[in-house]
């Protein structure tokens, strides 16, 4: 971390799928206000989003913490939801938990995590069974990778 | 291909984005799952789509889509519209099937982009 750095809070309530990706598109309008590269832009938004999506299927809503400074993106995103108890199974394309109902609703197709992984430059788990998830998305501003 | 052309060729209503008929799009993508769209859309600006409700139009902000065609007849509701007002992306709605839809653009020269792999 270097330089000026800008932070945002925003609560995920869980409890109202219509609301999911509130926070995700508050974050894409300052990324791109801040003129950040469009594909720049892109990445963090569609990995956040994943992630908030998640958040509200999976673990009853949370929080996201988002910071912005010279070098870097960085989302984190907490919930108290039941942890993930096979990270190696929960990464893998097409696994998913989800249920008919949340498939009904247009996600639950097991891209959340991978894509996450694909859209980011650099993604961290932690998980504890029972009592929750963090998780860490971060999108370089500048060498980042290219989709 | 111009927004206004697919309004044609679709036959449908436009919703919202008035001033956005002059955009060109050359690809799109026709999915009911947005985990899907999510993964494999890289260039496309159209989503066509059965699925009604909010995330069908944040998800096509999230790609930066320009427009989204409800297919089947279905309607969305004003707060579904009110977010695609602020996205700035076009909503229509078209009576014709998915299947129908895609064929009807595809056959006019709108194509769906690369293939996956």
């Amino acid at each position: 971390m270097s330089g000026n750095c800008l932070h945002y809070h925003y609560v995920v309530p869980g409890d109202d799928f219509t609301q999911a990706g509130m926070a995700s598109s508050a974050v894409k309008q300052i990324l791109k206000q801040l003129g950040l590269d469009p594909q720049i832009v892109r990445r963090m938004s569609i990995s956040l989003y994943e992630g908030e999506i998640n958040m509200v299927i999976h673990a009853g809503g949370g929080e996201i913490d988002v910071g912005i400074d010279d070098e870097e993106i960085t989302a984190v995103l907490t919930d108290q939801g039941p942890g993930i108890e096979d990270i190696e199974l929960a990464m893998q394309d097409g696994w998913s938990t989800a249920t008919e109902q949340v498939r009904g609703l247009g996600f639950g197709a097991g891209m959340g995590l991978p894509n996450m992984k694909k859209y980011s430059d650099d993604l961290k788990i932690d998980t504890i069974v029972g009592a929750g998830t963090t998780v860490t998305i971060k999108v370089k501003i500048n060498n980042s990778k290219t989709e | 291909m111009l927004l206004s052309e697919i309004q044609n060729i679709l036959d449908a209503e436009l919703l919202v984005g008035e001033n956005m008929l002059g955009t060109d799009v050359r690809a799109a993508c026709g999915s009911d799952m947005m985990s899907d769209v999510l993964a494999f859309v890289k260039d496309q600006a159209v989503l066509i789509t059965g699925l009604l409700n909010q995330q069908a139009i944040r998800t096509a902000a999230m790609m930066d889509m320009v427009c989204v065609v409800f297919v089947r007849g279905k309607r969305p509701d004003s707060d579904i519209l009110e977010i695609a007002r602020e996205s700035g992306i076009a909503v229509m709605t078209t009576t014709h099937r998915m299947f129908t839809a895609c064929g009807l653009l595809y056959q006019a020269g709108l194509n769906g982009g690369l293939k996956i792999r």
